[in-house]
């Protein structure tokens, strides 16, 4: 929710957007829009359905009610990978990385499902193809140069997240869901993955980041999402959500 | 000294043919999720197919040049059986492993079937070049000539296939969805092109594995039921060099070749026990397994 932005500009809008399994209701009525270039962070407690509004966006869940607007078009119903055509890219809380493979290959790969295609069966990966080209871009670009020739299974976690990001850059996502980006990564690591984060963002990217790091929520987030039981309980800047009174209710006993 | 270096090398032999077999069992299993269960039978058909086209060619082409032929027939032959395999009957039943387990054991009963039928239980023999049942002469021993082209076809098919699975983009794709076959569905990449692919490789190496078997270890003789035998080696052998990974395939097929060619001899000769060196691949599975459960080179390729 973005009052700078005008209503068509918005690159991911969920209106009404509910998902129930059997009986329980996991999410129900969440209306959010996020802007193009916009930021949204979402925050709420353990089960309040952080993950599993990023499994609808993305396209992993469909929702049982409302629908997804991605730039315009609605997707609630589209596959994963069709999304990913559109310019949508996520990361896992989980790594999704191919530990078996190779830096470079990780993000080789991801740079060949979105050139798509049949041709150059033999040709090898080293070799100047678009797709190469890409990969060694996008490493530059995340720092992770240096690592290319590394297997994936050896990164850091701080490693590991970069390489998440630049497998999206691979993609060329234009929105990026981003699912605790900081798990797991060194206290040291975190200022660098959060100033990266915001250098994707500055140019140009929409982002969407769940993440409980509160600091790194502030610091980036141009827009905050509370989720609580699976309602938005509160959205808006960040100053004035962490100031209101029903999130520090449901955050009873939490540090905000 | 002499047998025993004698041994090891005919032991060797036997190892690469075990690693044909093995490795494209080790491949789709690590992709798919599927024993598959008609592999023996790609062994077998791509002996019958060089049997039969090497068999329709005119004699005073010479046995070489049939050779060669019945070669590539093999690797033909057991491609295309894979290929059609994957196309028409385990397609049609993604998502549904036990029904594709089953269909590639009905395949095999039905086709082996066929095949007792139509060409009888005997065995029929393949035109090979004379030099290839001569021995050559290699410090101090006579070591036969099968034996170095088995060696050979090992060595040139375990690099190729290490060449493909590293500087291909369907090699990539491949490693990646052994590792996680849902994951590279979600990039985009369409999975069942990669799944068609592994058939089609495995069957190749099947089928020439099949014939070398025939022309190293069994006289230049095919039968019915020759590949479902070498089956039960190659599954060993895949799962003790770990599911889905091809140096493990590599490694394992050695020592079980190894392993089995010294019992035949040194314990099968002493104690009568013609078998032995079979219970003894089964022994070594156990043992292996006991000490690592998932085989010597765990999921990783």
């Amino acid at each position: 929710m973005s009052p700078v932005a005008e209503p068509q500009s918005h690159a991911l809008e969920a209106m009404g957007l509910g998902f129930r399994v059997g009986g329980a209701t996991i999410l129900s009525d969440i209306d959010l829009a996020v802007p193009a270039g916009g930021f949204l962070g979402i925050i709420g407690p353990n089960g309040a359905g952080k993950t599993t509004l990023l499994n609808l966006l993305s396209g992993l869940l469909a929702p049982t009610s409302g629908s997804i607007r991605l730039e315009g078009r609605d997707v609630a119903h589209v596959a994963p990978s069709a999304r990913a055509g559109l310019g949508l890219g996520r990361t896992f809380q989980t790594s999704s990385l191919f530990n078996a493979l190779s830096v470079f290959e990780n993000a080789r790969l991801s740079a060949l499902a979105r050139l798509g295609g049949s041709g150059h069966f033999w040709r090898r990966p080293r070799s100047r193809d678009e797709a190469s080209q890409v990969a060694i871009e996008v490493l530059a670009d995340v720092g992770l140069s240096s690592l290319a020739d590394r297997p994936t299974g050896l990164l850091s976690h701080g490693d590991k997240r970069k390489l998440e990001l630049a497998i999206l850059l691979a993609a060329r996502a234009r929105i990026l869901l981003l699912d605790e980006p900081m798990a797991g990564v060194n206290t040291e690591d975190v200022p660098l993955l959060m100033e990266l984060i915001g250098r994707l963002h500055g140019e140009g990217r929409t982002v969407v980041m769940v993440e409980h790091h509160m600091a790194v929520v502030v610091g980036l987030a141009e827009t905050i999402a509370v989720l609580d039981s699976g309602r938005v309980l509160a959205t808006g800047d960040p100053e004035s959500v962490i100031a209101n009174d029903d999130v520090q209710r449901a955050y009873l006993g939490q540090p905000l | 000294m002499n047998v025993f270096l004698a041994l090891t090398f005919s032991g060797i032999a036997l190892g690469a043919i075990y690693f044909l077999a093995a490795s494209g069992l080790s491949l789709i299993y690590g992709l798919m999720d599927i024993l598959n269960f008609a592999h023996g039978l790609f062994m077998t058909l791509g002996a019958y197919v060089a049997w039969d086209v090497a068999s329709h060619l005119p004699t005073s082409w010479g046995a070489p040049l049939l050779f060669s032929i019945a070669v590539v027939a093999s690797i033909i032959g057991g491609a295309l059986a894979a290929g059609l395999t994957e196309v028409l009957l385990i397609r049609p039943l993604y998502g549904r492993p036990v029904s594709q387990i089953l269909v590639t054991i009905g395949l095999d009963l039905a086709v082996v079937g066929l095949l007792l039928g139509g060409f009888g239980s005997n065995s029929l023999s393949i035109p090979v070049p004379l030099w290839l049942i001569e021995a050559s002469r290699v410090g101090g021993l006579d070591l036969p000539n099968s034996n170095f082209v088995a060696l050979v076809a090992g060595v040139v098919i375990l690099v190729a296939l290490e060449l493909f699975l590293h500087r291909t983009r369907y090699g990539i794709t491949i490693r990646a969805g052994v590792e996680n076959r849902d994951m590279v569905s979600a990039l985009g990449i369409n999975v069942g092109r990669a799944f068609t692919l592994v058939f089609v490789i495995g069957g190749a190496m099947a089928g020439l594995a099949g014939l070398l078997y025939a022309v190293v270890f069994s006289g230049d003789l095919i039968s019915p039921t020759q590949g479902d035998s070498l089956l039960i080696f190659a599954f060993i052998v895949v799962v003790i060099g770990g599911l889905g990974s091809i140096r493990g395939s590599a490694v394992a097929a050695l020592v079980v070749g190894l392993v089995q060619d010294y019992t035949n001899f040194y314990l099968g000769s002493h104690s009568g026990m013609a078998e032995i060196g079979n219970l003894s691949v089964v022994l070594l599975l156990a043992l292996v397994l006991e000490w690592r459960p998932r085989g010597l080179f765990g999921s990783t390729l």
